[in-house]
């Protein structure tokens, strides 16, 4: 490596100077950024600055956070092959370090990210499989909670059912695609081995959710997305059905509702 | 729902950790020591990997708890960092305490977390007077709030500060004097450090305060070479323990009597039985501590 | 949103099929197997240095080109994709949503 080691011959005498001392700020930016010259006052046992030492943190950094991506999206880092997630997660590990030492967090602005990088313009769908993995990360890290007996449905009255709203699972979320996201999981990430063809004219939108220990990717059905998405931001079963019929007449209550509650998607009714 | 007390936690091994030697826990290799009901002496994990609310990772570590005594190791406090320490992330050691009520909990004398930047990565302290006072008061934080006594563990570093004003082993005395926190001897890291600094590891071990020690870590490291074309051992943890470890790990318990011994493999995870052949070597250690009879003359 | 609702009746025919439908199934849940554990994910916090190299995270020549000169050569490169657009993705003409 022939990276020019910081010569500051003088002021690294001088133990009063204030590079001389530095402080995690010096020491962070120089991390995050290979081009800077390590901050001065480190030194190796000859007490000469010594890049290459200060240069295995950098490396731990970026290699550790960037296998820490990786394993969070693993549909991603197949999609695009090593040696480009690894310059893709540099990118995005040195422009948004984590904000919490708790790793299972972080990764969150990642789909984001993939969205507005111009280099990945022609690979639109890379975001949406991305924001599929997050919502399976979260909730392989949810809080356990039992799922909603459906039975409970049948103790409700029948003229108050349209008033009744649901709980959402802890470990609930839907992810709304315009690409075929559960095909490009299923293939990148679960089935690595199978070669279907998948046809980006299909739009698919799932459920991710975990009623017990095994999360699940759960497609849904025409016009699932708008009810499921609105039963969870807390309106009427009757609202939300009526906001999915009006989005797609395809749209079927008993089904829609069957999976979301086979599926686990709930914890409880309440408000009728 | 998950703070109540289930009845297989009742039933859960005892806390205290023997002196003997233990294992990593890694996820992919849990069915295999649950289902072989394993001879390890205990279990070791790194805090934040079960900072989630539920699911499979805490299923797991229930399971492992219930069998073995555990040991809680957190690599994220960033103790040795200039900003103070992150409330909500020790209130969450503090829980993972109640929770599992490990036998040992440790941390680094390190820092990680800069701002609002957290690197992952274990990051070097100056040995000064303020990053003492610092330190320390970040000590007293971790131990009252969790409310019990930790261990911290002495670094793996690659660079010195020219502002540092005292070794490392005084740093770490006072540190322990001031605050009562008990130490964690990584060998594995006092060897890196000193062959990285060009001192010996058979002095710093001579001087190191062993009646403090309540822990010992062994793992393997990586071999390069600095600017100088000096030796750089880079603190791995991706193979075997060395040669060098075990000798200088040999002399450490044969002065101070069998201590709880831990090794640590973190990258290129090893199938089951390698880790466990380490773990059985570490015993055979100790048991000839134990038993002055068949001490090898060294 | 308010949205006109649905009939009464028409959601409580719905939610009636719904459940009787799942009658049988219901029990997958609520049994859950005792010694089911789920996949076990690999931790994502480590305290381990990189690779055992001091260089892989920090090339300033590939941190100069990055992902912005590379080419993916993963699978979504190879991915077959049926219609006129079989074979490499790079040439997706489909309307793009907006960025």
């Amino acid at each position: 490596m022939t990276m020019a080691a910081p010569k500051p011959s003088s002021d690294r005498s001088e133990s009063t100077d204030a590079g001389a001392a530095p402080g995690s700020r010096e020491f962070s930016e120089a991390l995050l950024d290979p081009e800077a010259a390590p901050p001065a006052g480190l030194v190796g046992p000859d007490g000469k600055a010594a890049p290459k030492r200060f240069n295995v943190y950098r490396n731990n950094v970026i290699v550790s956070l960037s296998e820490a991506l990786g394993q969070s999206f693993p549909a991603i880092l197949s999609l695009l092959g090593e040696d480009y997630f690894n310059a893709l997660a540099r990118a995005f590990v040195t422009r948004h370090p984590p904000e919490t030492p708790v790793l299972m967090w972080y990764g969150g602005a990642f789909a984001d990210f993939l969205e507005r990088f111009p280099p990945l313009a022609a690979y639109p769908y890379l975001a949406d499989v991305a924001r599929v993995e997050w919502a399976w990360l979260q909730a392989y890290h949810a809080a356990d909670a039992t799922p909603l007996n459906p039975a409970e449905l049948s103790a409700v009255a029948p003229d108050k059912i349209a008033g009744v709203r649901f709980a959402r699972h802890p470990a609930a979320a839907v992810v709304t695609s315009k690409w075929p996201v559960l095909d490009l999981v299923r293939a990148n990430r679960f089935a690595t081995d199978t070669a279907d063809s998948i046809d980006l004219d299909a739009p698919q939108s799932v459920l991710v959710t975990r009623p017990d220990m095994d999360v699940g990717v759960f497609l849904l059905r025409p016009g699932g997305e708008v009810f499921l998405s609105a039963l969870f931001e807390g309106t009427t079963l009757g609202e939300a059905a009526a906001s999915a019929l009006e989005k797609t007449s395809e749209f079927s209550l008993a089904d829609c509702l069957s999976d979301c509650l086979s599926s686990g998607a709930f914890t409880a009714i309440e408000g009728y | 729902m998950t703070s109540k007390a289930s009845p297989s936690r009742l039933t859960r091994v005892d806390a205290a950790i023997p002196a003997r030697a233990g294992a990593g826990l890694k996820p992919e290799h849990i069915a295999e020591i649950l289902a072989e009901r394993a001879d390890v002496g205990f279990f070791e994990v790194h805090a934040e990997n079960y900072m989630g609310a539920g699911g499979p990772p805490h299923r797991q570590l229930e399971a492992i708890r219930h069998d073995y005594p555990l040991s809680l190791h957190g690599v994220g406090l960033s103790i040795g960092g200039e900003q103070p320490l992150n409330k909500a992330h020790l209130q969450r050691l503090a829980e993972l305490n109640r929770r599992y009520e490990p036998g040992l909990f440790s941390e680094h004398l390190a820092w990680s977390t800069h701002d609002t930047a957290y690197f992952n990565d274990l990051l070097p302290v100056p040995y000064d007077d303020a990053a003492l006072e610092r330190v320390c008061d970040h000590v007293d934080a971790v131990q009252e709030t969790v409310g019990r006594q930790m261990l911290l563990e002495n670094p793996s570093t690659y660079i010195a500060f020219e502002q540092s004003t005292m070794s490392e082993l005084d740093f770490l005395k006072q540190i322990t004097r001031r605050t009562g926190c008990g130490l964690l001897l990584d060998v594995n890291n006092v060897h890196v450090s000193c062959t990285n600094h060009q001192q010996s590891a058979e002095d710093y071990l001579e001087d190191f305060p062993l009646h403090a020690v309540g822990e010992i870590h062994l793992g393997g490291h990586a071999p390069d070479t600095d600017d100088a074309g000096l030796p750089l051992l880079i603190d791995a943890h991706d193979r075997e323990v060395d040669a060098a470890v075990w000798s200088l790990y040999e002399r450490v318990v044969e002065n101070n009597g069998p201590l709880p011994t831990l090794i640590e493999w973190d990258n290129e995870v090893p199938a089951w039985p390698v880790l466990f052949a380490q773990v059985k070597a570490a015993e055979q250690i100790l048991a000839r501590v134990a038993e002055p009879g068949l001490r090898r003359a060294v | 949103m308010k949205h006109k609702a649905m009939s009464a009746a028409i959601v409580a025919g719905a939610v009636a099929t719904a459940v009787a439908g799942l009658s049988s199934t219901v029990p997958a849940h609520a049994q859950a197997k005792e010694k089911c554990y789920g996949v076990s994910l690999k931790g994502q916090n480590d305290c381990k240095a990189g690779a055992g190299t001091t260089c892989a995270g920090t090339s300033t020549v590939d941190y100069q080109g990055n992902a912005w000169t590379l080419v993916p050569k993963g699978t979504c490169v190879t991915m077959d994709v049926p219609g006129d657009r079989h074979g490499s993705l790079t040439e997706l003409k489909r309307d793009l949503p907006k960025a």
